[in-house]
């Protein structure tokens, strides 16, 4: 897609984004679009990762986790300012990135994604048993609206504009990079990672800057969702999230800017379709292990059919 | 008057568990020559490339760039010092035009990081100008400026060879590794190819080549090295190393005129 | 308790549960040499054999034949799951099949919560009676029969690895599958056999674990992950390191949580995981998993 052709869509959205939070009341409707925006921006560094460095990141949800509870913590128990926090569990995200990131990426694909996966795991842990500064289980309440100045971002017609404008920013960035020196390096790495080093191309470094990059981007989402809801404890950080993650983003597309929002948005939409459906079949324990099921075997289906996901049906992962 | 070498390979020794794949090769390039290394099949010559560039690790014996040992087994670190290579079957970058292609390799000629480029600064757009024009005079050395906008998978073969020497060309290189430039070729495109290492050669930039084909390589090269089973067996100027009866026993005498 | 007695009762339960790992990681280092593919539904394999275990007993089937059965049937899921799932992709890269694996793996839990509930369900231990005292230590008959089990597994595997033309054949797929193609070995059929292989040892580790700790739906997760981390102290490739990984793991979590604090136990094994992977990359290891030749 030319930039110029992208730029008309961010701007398209934004301008339905605003309209549809100006004038649609349903709370539902209004909290179905920011889960995806918020998916989509978590998932945005993913796709990255997934589509240029060529690895699987099974960890994702901790610098989701790092980013809502830096921004909570910092806002709810310091009385920090919400941006100066959100900078702060932004770089958080990003810097925790490049420091794990730089000793596990120099493992094979296999071990590097069971890395992040014990890393997801340790980083639960964590929030779940250093309960004076996390609140444990219980997790972290009255955690302040974002605000400039007297305008807070308090309902949810604000966070949609709020997490869209993220998301479009990001994307926005996200292009501009794509077609810049980096992004031909990121896809020359891509194409031939031998080439791409003889071409004097330092491929380890790209790997790790695409890894903090998806750290960053998670934690963003992250500490938006903690000023949505108010409210974070440590039960959607786990594993689960990663792997919705991940299937976003094979169901979306790796590799491609789009892809991220497009498997959140089909994530999210599938989701609720499941939960409205199912009821109408009765069945003694509910809709919950059918979303897995079906989750599941989605992730299986679009990786053997379609492993481009939705955004380049028919490639081959290979 | 004795110039220094502008390569030296010292005692460069290569083993794969059992096999000894290069057993001890010396030799030097002087800057502004065009060399070719030659052999058999399993002679040992792409990994000779392959531990120059940075790509194998040698079991023994060094590389001196400009006197000065190269890294080991850091590709993209022995590309930043001045080395470009090609290679035996094309790597393009598939999903990339002709024009991107050469432009990944003046990557090291820009400096715009990733927050310059995410927010498209002045200075990264100014660059990104200064690289596009420095890709499209790479293309016009080799004459393919009417091919950049296509999709380099869809150039013919022939071409998609040139397209790698330009992208190896974009980098400025004062040695350039060629590894079987002439390989998949017709007489046409070959003498397009002769033409153009001459080019390259007149331009500034010395010409280390591996290839099969004796019409290429005695034509163009000022010396070339015979190598068999990973030793040394003859090296000097063509027409000498032409005569050199080992040399025929061992590879010219296999090969029709 | 004197102390030695409370060390040995550390050390006895540490042992049970190790010898639970190292059936589960045998599963993982069997497909991995075969495959290059770390099968993330080898948890559930586990949970889906204690299960059945649990659901052939309530039926009325003897021990020893719900047990075979349960064996069998995850086996034969196992073989499905490479049908289905590995041998379409064979051909992508190893983290498209890790991922396919994952998708199983929700895909089999997703299914054992339709059919069992979030209950636990508790399962009789295979023969009746209290429990043993060993050097101070009391030990559950139990887990006297974790132990005999994977005795006999261990030795079964060993006997089939090293004498039957079977076994032989699949360890020379995991050695050199072309060499082994053109010797006229069907590749793709030791492919099937080192997943139903792990299925059936999952499913063996499942149904001698339950009485002990209980049959859930979820519990495949967590044991996969340990027993994971089994098969990497052995460095992915050899059974013999994933069976004594296993024991090791058991030891260190059962002693960690008993000395130290039992709220961590569970992450004694991912802190062991990421400590191994970082020696790994430091070269300290004297071997380097899953690395790509």
């Amino acid at each position: 897609m030319s930039a110029g052709r992208r730029v008309i869509l961010l701007v398209a959205a934004a301008v339905l984004v605003a309209g549809i939070g100006g004038l649609v009341r349903s709370s539902y409707v209004l909290g179905i679009l920011i889960f995806i925006a918020l998916n989509a921006i978590a998932a945005f560094g993913l796709s990255l990762v997934m589509g240029f460095a060529g690895q699987v990141s099974l960890g994702q949800a901790a610098f989701y986790a790092i980013g809502a509870y830096v921004s909570g913590v910092l806002t709810a128990s310091y009385g920090w300012n919400g941006w100066a926090a959100l900078a702060v569990a932004v770089l958080a995200g990003g810097v925790t990135a490049l420091l794990i990131g730089f000793p596990i990426f120099r493992l094979s694909g296999l071990l590097l994604a069971m890395a992040t996966l014990g890393f997801g795991i340790i980083v639960y842990y964590v929030l779940v048993n250093w309960s004076g500064v996390t609140g444990g289980p219980s997790g972290l309440t009255g955690i302040p609206p974002l605000s400039l100045g007297a305008f807070r971002f308090d309902t949810d017609a604000r966070m949609l504009w709020l997490s869209w404008g993220c998301l479009l920013l990001l994307l926005g960035l996200g292009g501009n990079l794509v077609d810049s020196r980096i992004g031909r390096a990121l896809r020359a790495v891509r194409g031939s990672e031998s080439a791409a080093a003889a071409a004097g191309i330092d491929t380890a470094r790209l790997k790790l800057g695409v890894f903090a990059l998806a750290g960053a981007s998670t934690a963003l989402a992250g500490s938006l969702y903690a000023h949505y809801l108010a409210f974070i404890n440590p039960s959607p950080f786990g594993f689960a999230f990663s792997v919705e993650l991940v299937v976003m983003v094979v169901l979306g597309g790796a590799g491609s800017l789009w892809g991220g929002l497009l498997g959140a948005a089909a994530v999210v939409l599938l989701v609720e379709a499941l939960r409205s459906a199912l009821p109408l079949l009765s069945l003694s324990h509910g809709a919950a292990e059918y979303e897995i099921v079906v989750f599941g075997l989605l992730l299986m289906a679009v990786m053997i059919l379609a492993p481009g996901g939705l955004t380049a049906p028919g490639r081959r992962v290979a | 008057m004795t110039a220094a070498p502008l390569l030296e390979i010292q005692g460069l020794r290569k083993e794969f568990g059992g096999l000894v794949a290069v057993a001890g090769v010396d030799f030097t390039v002087m800057a502004g020559q065009i060399k070719a290394l030659i052999g058999p099949n399993g002679a040992g010559k792409t990994t000779i490339f392959n531990m120059i560039s940075g790509v194998l690790a040698p079991s023994a014996g060094r590389v001196l760039f400009e006197g000065k040992p190269l890294p080991v087994a850091r590709p993209h670190a022995v590309a930043g010092r001045g080395i470009a290579r090609t290679f035996q079957l094309v790597r393009l970058f598939g999903d990339m035009t002709v024009l991107e292609n050469v432009l990944v390799g003046c990557h090291r000629r820009g400096r715009a990081g990733w927050l310059s480029c995410a927010l498209r600064s002045r200075a990264m757009r100014r660059e990104e100008r200064r690289l596009r024009q420095r890709a499209w005079d790479v293309l016009g050395l080799v004459g393919l400026e009417a091919r950049a906008g296509l999709p380099a998978a869809a150039v013919p073969y022939g071409e998609q060879r040139l397209v790698e020497v330009a992208r190896a060309l974009a980098m400025g290189p004062r040695l350039l590794l060629l590894d079987e430039p002439g390989a998949g070729l017709n007489a046409a495109e070959k003498e397009r190819l002769a033409a153009l290492i001459e080019r390259i050669r007149a331009a500034g930039t010395t010409v280390l080549l591996v290839d099969h084909h004796m019409d290429l390589v005695m034509d163009l090269s000022d010396e070339v090295l015979v190598l068999s089973y990973g030793q040394k067996l003859a090296e000097g100027p063509p027409a000498a190393v032409r005569r050199n009866p080992e040399v025929i026993a061992a590879y010219l005498g296999e090969e029709a005129a | 308790m004197s102390f030695e007695a409370q060390l040995a009762q550390y050390l006895a339960s540490g042992l049970v549960v190790g010898g639970v790992y190292a059936l589960i990681g045998l599963g993982f280092v069997i497909v991995y040499r075969v495959t290059r593919i770390i099968n993330f539904a080898q948890g559930e394999f586990v949970m889906l054999g204690a299960l059945l275990m649990v659901t052939g007993r309530h039926l009325g089937l003897p021990t020893a034949a719900a047990f075979v059965l349960a064996v069998a049937v995850v086996a034969v899921v196992g073989a499905l799951l490479e049908r289905v799932g590995v041998h379409p992709i064979r051909r992508a890269e190893a983290t498209a099949a890790l991922i396919v694996t994952i998708g199983a793996s929700i895909a089999i839990r997703g299914t054992a919560l339709a059919v069992w509930g979030t209950d636990p369900y508790a399962l009789d231990a295979f023969s009746p009676g209290p429990p043993l005292r060993v050097l101070g230590a009391s030990v559950v008959r139990q887990g006297f029969w974790v132990l005999a089990v994977a005795a006999l597994v261990f030795a079964g595997l060993w006997v089939f690895f090293t004498r039957t033309y079977a076994g032989s054949a699949v360890t020379a797929c995991a050695v050199n599958p072309r060499g082994a193609r053109l010797m006229g070995i069907r590749v793709e059929r030791m492919w099937l056999l080192a997943f139903a292989l792990s299925g059936g040892l999952g499913a063996a580790a499942g149904a001698v674990i339950a009485p002990i700790t209980y049959a859930t739906y979820d519990m495949g997760l967590m044991l996969g992950l340990k027993g994971f981390v089994a098969a990497v102290l052995g460095g992915l490739v050899s059974p013999v390191g994933a069976i004594a990984g296993g024991f090791l793991l058991g030891l260190l979590e059962s002693l960690s949580a008993g000395l130290l604090s039992s709220g961590y136990k569970d992450a004694v094994a991912f802190v062991v995981l990421i400590l191994l992977l970082l020696a790994q990359v430091a070269g300290w290891t004297p071997w380097r998993v899953a690395e790509e030749t």
